[in-house]
C-alpha cells in the first residue's frame, strides 16, 4: 500500500427531492446514484433490499406512482419529484400490517424476509387492479420475483389471501361509516 | 389451562418485525461505514506478475488498498483447513488475497476501501493486474485425465482419496444372477441467497476490540477465525449474525476471505468498514457445488433384491478445499437411502478444478448420492419388468431393524446408524398420495390425447442434527419477561417461533413473553452452527434443557416463599400456583424479583427482594451454597450421533412431444422428520426445499467455458425459478419420533431438496421410455436424447399400476 494524494476533482453532487412514503425528502447526492442506494444509504429507508442489482430479482421493487418499478434499474435523479411508495410507506408498524403484510404472517409466506418487501410492494400494487384474483392469477402475478425460501406456494395462498382481509377491512370501514352516520345498512360487497 | 404451543402452526414471531421494512440484515447496518470493494482474477488459473495501484489512488474518497504483500501476521498465511480428514492427502486453501498465483475466475487480489462503493468500484477499475495465464482444469473429467494441474504438488488433481466396503463386494457381485451398470452425471448449481454474504466490522480503539457482523450461518466461527487470524484475545472479539437473507449452505464456509480481511482493515483504520457482495460476487467467489461423475455397478436376484452396490464418483471439489471432504462423505454414506445394499463398495476421489470451491448446499452431497441410488433402483425394475415402487420396498430396512448400523463411518465420524423410521408405512402413504396404482389408466388416457406422462419416485434418508453440542440459555427478568439465547444461527428457519415454542411449554409461561436471539456471540458464545438440518434438534433441545433447569429453580424459590411442597406447584401462564388450590400462587415475575437478593431497590417490584424486606430466613445465606442469584440457566444438548429423517417424493411430469417441453404436473411428498414442532413452518421448509431441487433438476447449471470462465453468472442467465416454474407441492406427514433426544425431533431443513433431481429424472424417464442418465436435463437435451434413441432404441418397459 502506497500513501498517495488523490488528484480527480470529487463527483459534482445533486439535490434530489422525491416524495416517499408521502412525505418530501431531499438528499445530496451524484447522478448515478441507483434509486434503490439513494432510499437505502442517503434516506435511511432500508426496507428496501438489494438483491441482484440488474433488475431480475424484484427484491428492491418500489412503487413509483402507484407503479411497481424495479429501483436498481433507475437512477435517484429520474425519481425526483414522483411519488415513492417503499414497504415503509405500506406499513412500518409491527402492531398495525397491512392487508397483504397480514396475509403473508398468516400463510406463512415469507422465510428470511429478504425478497418480501419486493412482493409486498408487488402484490399491494397488483391488488389495487385485481381484487379478486384466483390462484392462477395470483401465481402469474407474481412471476416476476425471486424468492429462494419459500417455493413460492404459500406466497400465491397470501396474495388470495389478502384480498379476502381488504375486502373484510373494507366492510368494516363502510360498517364503522354506517354506525357513525346512525344507520344499520352495513351491507359491503364482496364479503368473504 | 394454557394452550399448548409445541406441535401447533403458530404464526411466525419474527414476521412482523421483517414484513414492515424493520428488518436489518447486513447492509442495512453501519450507514456511514466505508466500503470495500475488491479486485478479482478475470483468469480462471495465472501467475500474477504485477499490480499497479497507482492510478487508483486518484480517485477522490479512496482511504486504503491492499494487495496481499499489505497483509499482516496471520493474515498473509493461507485460510484454514475447517474439517481435515486422513483421506484429505492434498487439501490446499487460498489466501485472503492472491498470492502470486490465482486458481478461478473470482478470486479476491485487491481489496479497496473508499468513502462509498461506487468510488471503490471506481478506483479497483483502475487497478491494473499483469497476468501469465496457466492452463485451466475444468470439469471432472478433464481434472480426472490430469493432462494439467490446478495444483502443481497435488498429483492428478487428487485432493482426497477414499474407500469404505462393507461386506465382500466382488464375491457378492460374482455370485448375483444380474448385474448392471450405470454411468451418470449431475451438474453444479449453486445456494443463491437473496442476500449475498456481506460483513460489517466495528473497531473500537477505546476499548481495543472488534465487534463484526457477519452475514454467517456461524457467527461463533468466524469470531474464532478472526481473533486467531488477527492475533486478538477471544474476549477481544464479539460477532453477531444480524437478520440474513437465506444460506442453504454457502454462508457456514468460514472464514471467507472478506470476513478476516474486513475487520482487519477496520482495526488498521480505526474505521467502521463495511462489504456486501454483490450478485456476480457471488456467483464467482461463493461456494457452488453438486457436480460428480458416477458409475454404479449393481448386482440383484431375480425379484430385485439387492445383493451387491459397488460405487465409484469423482467430485469436483473446485480449486480449494476449505470444508475438507464433508460433501462426496455424505454422498458416499447417504447414498444408501432406505435400502439395505447387500454388500457395498465406495470408492471416491474429489478432484481439483480451476472453478469456484464447492462446499456444502442444501442437501450437501446427498442430492448426488439419491440420484445414484434411485436411478439404479429404476434400472433394476426395468431390467426385471417389476414395479419401480415394489422393486424399492423389497430392498427396505424394515421399522423392525432399527437402529440400523450400516457399518460405515459418516460426516461425523460416528456410524452410519439409523435410529428409527418407517419406510414402509411412508411409501404407501406416498402411493396412496400421488395415485400410484391408478397412474396407467391416467397414462392411457393422456396416450390417447396424444399426452405424454410419466410418473417419478425417490427416496431418500437424511441424517440429521449432526453434533457435536449446542447451548441454550434461559432467563427470566423482573417484569416477566423471558429471555431465550442460542448460539446458531437463522437465515428463515423461524427459530424465534419454535424455540419460543419450546420453551413457553417448558416453562408455563405464554408465548408472546418469549424472546429469543440466535446467532450472537455476546448472548451464547459456545455454539457451533447452523448446517445439516441440525437446528431444531440442537437448539431446539439445548433450550428445552435450560428452560427445565429455570422452571426447577422456579418451584425451588416459590416453594419456599408459599412454603409448600414444590411437587405440588404448577406453572401456568407465567404464574406459579398449587395444585388444586389456585389461590395460592406467585407470579414468576415475582420469583425472579426474589430469586435475586438485593441491597438496593431500583423499581417497586425489586422492594420485595431487598434486605429489609423481610422475606428471608436469617439463618441462611442469601444465595444458598449451591445456588446462583438470578432465575436463569444455561444447558447444553450433546448427542452421541445424527438423527435420521426421512422421506419419498414422486412427481407426475408431461413431456411435449414436439418441443421436448418439460412440465411437472403434481408434485407429492411424504415427510418424516420426528416429531413437528410447527407443522407450518415444517412445510414451508419443504416447499422452499422442492423448489430449489425443481431449479437443480431442470433450470440451474453453472456454465463454465474451456477456459474457466462462468458465463451465466447473473440472475438473467442462471434461471433460478420463479413461481411459473415451480409446482405445487402436496405433502402428508409420517411422524416416527426420534428415540435419541427428549423431543423425538429429527431435522427438516433439507429434506425437501434432496430427491427432486432423481424424481424427475425417473418420470422423464417413465414418460420417454429411455434412461436419463445426466441431469439437470432441458428441453433441448431432452429433444437431442430422442433423436439419439430413435436411432438406436434401449426400451425401458412401463409396469407400473395393478396388471
Amino acid at each position: 500500500m502506497s500513501e498517495q494524494t488523490t488528484d480527480t476533482p470529487p463527483e459534482q453532487l445533486l439535490s434530489i427531492s422525491l416524495r416517499v412514503n408521502g412525505v418530501t425528502r431531499t438528499a445530496s447526492a451524484p447522478a448515478r446514484r441507483l434509486l434503490s442506494d439513494f432510499l437505502r444509504h442517503d434516506l435511511g429507508l432500508t426496507g428496501t433490499h438489494v438483491g441482484c442489482e440488474h433488475g431480475v430479482c424484484g427484491a428492491c421493487t418500489v412503487l413509483v406512482d402507484g407503479q411497481p418499478m424495479r429501483a436498481c434499474l433507475m437512477f435517484a435523479v429520474s425519481a425526483q419529484r414522483h411519488e415513492v411508495t417503499t414497504i415503509e410507506g405500506i406499513g412500518n408498524d409491527p402492531e398495525k400490517l397491512s392487508p397483504v403484510q397480514q396475509a403473508f404472517t398468516e400463510c406463512h409466506a415469507l422465510q428470511c424476509g429478504f425478497c418480501t418487501p419486493g412482493f409486498v410492494t408487488t402484490i399491494t400494487a397488483y391488488l389495487e387492479d385485481n381484487p379478486d384474483p384466483t390462484p392462477e392469477e395470483a401465481r402469474e402475478a407474481i412471476s416476476g420475483n425471486l424468492c429462494r425460501c419459500t417455493g413460492y406456494q404459500n406466497i400465491v395462498s397470501a396474495v388470495c389471501r389478502a384480498a379476502e382481509i381488504r375486502r373484510d377491512r373494507a366492510d368494516r370501514t363502510e360498517i364503522d361509516q354506517s354506525v357513525d352516520l346512525g344507520t344499520t345498512d352495513g351491507e359491503g360487497e364482496g364479503s368473504a | 389451562m394454557s394452550t399448548r404451543q409445541f406441535g401447533e402452526r403458530v404464526q411466525r414471531r419474527e414476521d412482523p418485525r421483517l414484513l414492515t421494512g424493520n428488518g436489518r440484515y447486513l447492509d442495512d447496518l453501519g450507514l456511514g461505514a466505508l466500503t470495500a470493494a475488491f479486485v478479482r482474477s478475470p483468469h480462471a488459473h495465472a501467475r500474477i506478475v504485477d499490480i499497479d495501484i497507482d492510478d487508483a489512488w486518484e480517485v477522490d474518497g479512496v482511504e486504503a488498498i491492499y494487495t496481499w504483500e499489505d497483509l499482516t501476521g496471520r493474515v498473509a498465511e493461507p485460510l484454514p483447513v475447517l474439517i481435515p480428514h486422513p483421506a484429505l492427502t492434498h487439501p490446499r486453501t487460498g489466501y485472503c488475497l492472491a498470492k502470486d498465483e490465482v486458481n478461478h475466475v473470482g478470486e479476491a487480489i485487491v481489496m479497496v476501501i473508499a468513502r462509498d462503493r461506487y468510488l471503490a468500484e471506481d478506483a479497483a477499475q483502475r487497478i491494473r493486474v499483469t497476468y501469465d495465464s496457466l492452463p485451466v482444469v475444468v470439469g471432472v473429467e478433464s481434472a480426472r485425465a490430469a493432462q494439467t494441474l490446478v495444483h502443481d504438488d497435488a498429483p492428478g488433481n487428487i485432493a482426497a482419496h477414499l474407500l469404505q466396503e462393507v461386506g465382500d463386494v466382488t464375491a457378492a457381485m460374482a455370485a448375483a444372477p444380474n448385474t448392471l451398470t450405470l454411468d451418470l452425471e449431475i451438474e453444479r448449481s449453486a445456494c443463491m441467497p437473496m442476500e449475498g454474504k456481506g460483513v460489517f466490522a466495528r473497531w473500537d480503539a477505546d476499548e481495543q476490540s472488534l465487534r463484526i457482523y457477519s452475514s454467517t450461518q456461524t457467527s461463533t466461527g468466524v469470531r474464532a477465525a478472526v481473533a486467531a487470524k488477527l492475533g486478538m484475545p477471544l474476549a477481544k472479539v464479539e460477532c453477531i449474525a444480524p437478520d440474513v437473507g437465506g444460506g442453504f449452505g454457502v454462508k457456514i464456509m468460514h472464514p471467507w476471505p472478506e470476513e478476516v480481511l474486513v475487520p482487519w482493515a477496520a482495526r488498521l483504520l480505526g474505521r467502521d468498514v463495511k462489504w456486501t457482495e454483490d450478485r456476480r460476487e457471488h456467483f464467482i467467489s461463493s461456494s457452488h457445488e453438486r457436480g460428480q461423475l458416477q458409475q454404479v455397478t449393481v448386482g440383484f436376484d431375480d425379484e430385485g433384491h439387492l445383493l451387491a452396490l459397488d460405487v465409484q464418483f469423482w467430485h469436483d471439489n473446485g480449486a480449494y478445499t476449505p470444508y475438507g471432504i464433508i460433501v462426496p462423505i455424505i454422498t458416499a454414506t447417504q447414498l444408501l437411502g432406505p435400502y439395505k445394499p447387500g454388500a457395498y463398495r465406495v470408492e471416491f476421489w474429489s478432484l481439483f478444478t480451476n472453478t469456484v470451491l464447492v462446499t456444502p448446499y442444501r442437501g450437501a452431497g446427498r442430492p448426488q448420492g439419491c440420484y445414484a441410488m434411485e436411478r439404479t433402483m429404476d434400472a433394476v425394475a426395468a431390467h426385471l419388468g417389476l414395479d419401480r415402487a415394489e422393486v424399492r420396498s423389497r430392498n427396505f430396512i424394515q421399522p423392525e431393524e432399527m437402529p440400523y448400523d450400516h457399518g460405515l463411518m459418516f460426516q461425523d465420524g460416528r456410524p452410519l446408524k439409523y435410529d428409527s423410521g418407517d419406510f414402509p408405512a411412508s411409501l404407501a402413504k406416498l402411493k396412496a398420495l400421488v395415485g400410484w396404482d391408478d397412474f396407467a389408466a391416467y397414462r392411457e388416457e393422456a396416450a390417447a390425447e396424444g399426452r405424454r406422462v410419466g410418473l417419478g419416485i425417490g427416496c431418500y434418508v437424511e441424517g440429521t442434527g449432526v453434533g457435536p453440542y449446542e447451548g441454550g440459555h434461559v432467563h427470566v427478568e423482573t417484569s416477566g419477561r423471558v429471555n431465550v439465547a442460542t448460539g446458531l444461527t437463522t437465515q428463515g428457519q423461524g427459530h424465534q417461533t419454535v424455540l419460543a415454542q419450546i420453551v413457553a411449554d417448558e416453562l408455563g409461561v405464554r408465548i408472546e413473553d418469549v424472546h429469543v436471539t440466535t446467532g450472537d456471540t455476546r448472548r451464547m458464545a459456545y455454539a457451533v452452527g447452523t448446517f445439516a438440518s441440525r437446528g431444531a434438534v440442537m437448539s431446539g433441545n439445548a433450550v428445552a434443557l435450560a428452560a427445565k433447569a429455570v422452571r426447577a429453580k422456579a418451584l425451588r424459590i416459590a416453594a419456599d416463599a408459599l412454603e409448600v411442597s414444590a411437587d405440588d406447584l404448577q406453572i401456568e401462564d407465567g404464574v406459579i400456583s398449587v395444585k388444586g388450590a389456585p389461590g395460592t400462587s406467585i407470579a414468576l415475575s415475582t420469583v425472579a424479583v426474589l430469586s435475586n437478593p438485593l441491597r438496593y431497590a431500583f423499581d417497586e417490584s425489586s422492594k420485595a427482594a431487598t434486605q429489609f424486606a423481610g422475606t428471608f430466613d436469617p439463618d441462611k445465606p442469601p444465595v444458598a451454597d449451591d445456588e446462583e442469584p438470578g432465575l436463569e440457566g444455561q444447558d447444553f444438548y450433546s448427542p452421541t450421533q445424527a438423527t435420521f429423517a426421512n422421506g419419498m417424493h414422486a412427481a407426475i411430469v408431461e413431456t411435449d412431444p414436439v418441443t421436448a417441453e418439460i412440465r411437472i404436473l403434481r408434485y407429492c411428498v411424504i415427510h418424516d422428520c420426528g416429531v413437528m414442532i410447527n407443522p407450518m413452518i415444517v412445510e414451508g421448509q419443504v416447499h422452499g426445499g422442492v423448489a430449489q431441487g425443481v431449479g437443480g433438476a431442470l433450470y440451474e447449471r453453472m456454465a463454465y467455458d474451456e477456459s474457466g470462465q462462468l458465463l451465466n453468472a447473473s440472475f438473467m442467465d442462471f434461471l433460478m425459478p420463479y413461481a411459473s416454474e415451480v409446482p405445487h407441492v402436496e405433502t402428508d406427514h409420517l411422524e416416527t419420533p426420534s428415540p435419541l433426544n427428549p423431543l423425538g425431533l429429527k431435522g427438516a431443513g433439507e429434506a425437501g431438496t434432496i430427491p427432486v433431481t432423481a424424481v424427475i429424472a425417473s418420470a422423464i424417464e417413465h414418460a420417454e421410455g429411455f434412461p436419463v442418465r445426466s441431469m439437470p436435463i432441458s428441453p433441448s437435451e431432452l429433444w437431442e436424447l430422442r433423436r439419439k434413441h430413435a436411432e438406436s432404441p434401449v426400451p425401458v418397459p412401463a409396469q407400473e399400476g395393478s396388471r
